[in-house]
């Protein structure tokens, strides 16, 4: 047992060192997170040495390593402050599904492109009656010819006002039960009848929209996968949702010991106090477990093995953890902690932010009981919940809000 | 990056595994449970020495196998799931990984040959009374090579052949028979025993430096460890027991396992007991490699698998509904065994303590 590289794998990272080293100076510095041009140029850069894309084949513009490699470049690349998180829903989730269920002309065209950052790409899956019921899809498309023609709306929907293209799930038969009717297709978002309208969200940001179609009318050469078989199709992205290794960024266990070293408690400082300290016990703990649980994962890559279940406890633990830690640092403050003024709060309302954006965390991606659900069915082996719309046709199911 | 266990420690795991399941069925604890004269498993204590487990850990030179502390952990693991009733921590983690920090040559080629051949038990005495063990709570003395003092509760104390004892200036080797009285305590968890020690000019040998308290967290450091990974298989144990009697036990006309209410609990002890084996394989990658970080990752450790037994061994029980409160049940072993580990070296508040302790000399240094 040990974090040792492999001979192998520490090859592997000095040439990352080496090549982030000699790259990233001109991106390095002054990059903001909202800096696309930034973003783009990074990425492009990255993918013409070799480390964009790092487990896709080179045919296709990737890097044509393993997975291991690509979490050690990783590793290293976060060290600087680049931002790649413009790229992360098209090259972790829409792309790939492109290039597993597209034709050679479609993947010629769009695969390189959107390795290089040139375009972006957005996953049109939520609605606003199918959530975490993502089969419930109401978004009708109609065939006319050799076209089809999309009415509906689409939300929740993660960068579609900065994307270029976007991959949409949508119902192509009312007549069967959910999961049969269902088709996916690849579209332009700047296509006509395409309105694009950022959600204002409970934290004040802008990051999803809703996505509204009118009469859109796209070829059926942009189908991906048979009619009406979309579901399998939508599992498909998911499942690559599911292998990225993500940590929650915002506040955690150092910010609020750091905090707490010179925020005033009852009786001196707060990080004297005893219940502060055992609750601070508690988010080590749980901090550690996950950072430990990810050297897990990386072991079972590093062997090229496929992760165990464990990995899929990360969101439901830090997303609770960062609503916590923020509202406990707001709390410290007594009458104080209202104010949510970024210039007269600590660490510039850091712990504040994270109080109002922790609620999206623990819904976004799969809500807090979902990510229970599926720990309970697919690691437990419990029973599935019941399914009253299993054996129904769509368009036969009750409908509420 | 190799953070799990190689496959030969994953053999060894699998027939602890299945060496237990054959040699400690419930049945085995019940036995112990039930008796009040029986303070261990006797015949399995002579079994698992027979493996070689007791000396694991323990240099071949001193007689036992040098396999290493990651070995040592998947025993733990092993004997934690089975609930195994023997003094396998009070003798192995506490006692032989004293002798083998602070022992003299002498003391280690007099004691650790006879601990990993299953012929000496061991307990290690610290307590003397409520609350956690500080400078200032030790009252025992040491005069001319003779021990006076009271500790309680010694895990063991009964059994042991030698006892590892806490005075104010340091640990001392006393030897059970002239000078050590001992009378049986009832505690929460009858599957291991516990006495009250009172010694009276009892012969003792020092062990170590005249720092008493250092030593104690020393050995509690590398004790926590081990004991987390008992805890940790302990935990699995119970979410195993819940997960089955959810698909065994139907109730308005379906299985209970499918109602989101039973579905979420087994899922939340999940998530506790992979957040506990993750910060238990951090703790034995410290205590394995002698690493200067094994304080606050045996905190986080200890901390982690203490919360995660605790929780899975109640909500066990909650799952089973009234036949989980029933004698019959087993339960109530795990329970039992969760509270026993969980103060064993100390309490998790205790240890939730000695965690920001750490973070803090860490953060300053």
């Amino acid at each position: 047992m040990d974090f040792k590289d492999s001979d192998a794998e520490a090859t592997y990272r000095a040439a990352a060192r080496r090549w982030l080293d000699a790259n990233i100076a001109e991106h390095d510095a002054g990059h903001y997170p909202d800096d696309m041009a930034k973003a783009k140029a990074w990425q492009a850069r990255k993918a013409a040495g070799g480390y964009a894309c790092i487990t896709w084949p080179q045919e296709w513009g990737g890097g044509g390593g393993t997975p291991i490699e690509s979490v050690i470049f990783g590793q290293e690349e976060a060290k600087h402050a680049v931002d790649g998180s413009y790229f992360t829903i098209g090259l972790g989730m829409c792309v790939p599904t492109v290039m597993a269920y597209a034709d050679d002309a479609t993947k010629h065209r769009f695969v390189g492109p959107a390795v290089r950052g040139d375009e972006i790409w957005s996953q049109l899956f939520s609605e606003p009656a199918g959530g975490s019921d993502v089969a419930a899809i109401r978004t009708r498309a109609v065939r006319e010819g050799n076209d089809w023609v999309i009415n509906g709306q689409k939300v929740w929907t993660s960068g579609a006002h900065y994307s270029d293209y976007g991959i949409v799930l949508v119902r192509t038969n009312p007549d069967v039960p959910k999961h049969q009717g269902l088709t996916m297709f690849w579209l332009d978002l700047k296509a006509p009848g395409i309105d694009i309208r950022p959600i204002h969200q409970m934290s004040g940001g802008s990051s999803f929209n809703e996505v509204w179609f009118e009469d859109v009318r796209i070829s059926d050469a942009q189908r991906l996968g048979p009619v009406d078989g979309g579901w399998k199709v939508a599992l498909f992205t998911l499942m690559n949702e599911r292998l990225a290794i993500g940590t929650s960024g915002g506040v955690g266990p150092e910010d609020i010991l750091a905090f707490a070293r010179q925020a005033d408690g009852a009786d001196g400082p707060l990080l004297k106090d005893t219940a502060f300290r055992q609750r601070l016990a508690d988010w080590w703990v749980q901090a550690e477990g996950l950072r430990n649980t990810r050297m897990r994962t990386i072991t079972a890559l590093s062997k090229g093995q496929v992760p165990g279940p464990e990995s899929s406890i990360g969101k439901i633990v830090a997303a609770n953890q960062l609503q916590d830690i923020g509202n406990t640092a707001v709390e410290a403050g007594d009458q104080y902690g209202i104010i949510a003024d970024p210039a007269l709060t600590p660490l510039k309302g850091a712990f504040h932010a994270a109080t109002m954006w922790a609620p999206g965390l623990r819904i976004a991606g799969g809500t807090d009981e979902i990510l229970k659900n599926i720990i309970a069915e697919r690691v437990l082996g419990l029973p599935g919940e019941i399914r009253v719309d299993k054996d129904q046709a769509f368009r036969d199911l009750p409908v509420g809000a | 990056m190799n953070f799990d266990y190689s496959d030969d420690q994953k053999f060894l795991k699998d027939e602890a595994r299945k060496f237990l399941a054959a040699h400690c069925g419930s049945d085995r604890v019940r036995a112990v449970l039930d008796n009040a004269g029986t303070a261990y498993d006797a015949s399995l204590w002579k079994a698992i020495g027979a493996q070689g487990w007791l000396g694991a850990a323990i240099p071949e030179e001193f007689g036992g196998l040098g396999l290493g502390h990651i070995e040592l952990c998947a025993i733990a693991e092993e004997l934690g799931r089975a609930c195994a009733p023997i003094p396998f921590a009070s003798t192995v983690y506490f006692v032989a990984e004293a002798l083998m920090l602070y022992g003299s040559d002498t003391q280690k080629v007099r004691w650790l040959p006879r601990i990993a051949a299953g012929d000496v038990i061991g307990a290690f005495a610290t307590s003397e009374g409520a609350g956690p063990v500080t400078a200032r709570s030790v009252r025992t003395t040491v005069s001319g090579g003779k021990i006076t003092g009271e500790k309680i509760p010694v895990t063991d104390g009964d059994v042991a052949d030698l006892i590892v004892v806490l005075a104010r200036d340091g640990l001392y080797l006393v030897e059970q028979g002239a000078g050590v009285a001992t009378e049986i305590l009832e505690t929460l968890d009858p599957t291991r025993s516990a006495a009250r020690l009172t010694f009276t000019d009892a012969p003792c040998e020092k062990l170590g430096t005249d720092d008493g308290i250092a030593a104690m967290q020393a050995v509690f450091d590398r004790a926590a460890v081990l004991l987390a990974f008992e805890q940790l298989g302990g935990a699995d144990r119970c979410l195993d027991m819940a997960k089955r009697y959810a698909l065994d036990r139907y109730a308005f006309g379906r299985q209970i396992g499918g109602y989101q209410a039973i579905k979420h609990k087994l899922a939340d002890m999940y998530v506790k007991n992979e957040l506990a084996r993750s910060n238990a394989y951090y703790g034995a990658w410290a205590l394995n490699a002698g690493a200067a970080e094994l304080p606050l990752a045996a905190a986080t450790a200890r901390v982690a698998a203490s919360d995660a037994y605790w929780f899975a061994s109640k909500e066990n029980i909650q799952t089973h509904g009234g036949m989980g409160f029933t004698w019959e049940s087993d339960c109530h072993l795990y329970y039992r065994r969760s509270r026993q580990l969980a103060l064993v070296a100390g309490s998790p508040a205790a240890w939730r303590e000695r965690l920001v302790g750490q973070l803090e000399m860490r953060n300053a240094a």
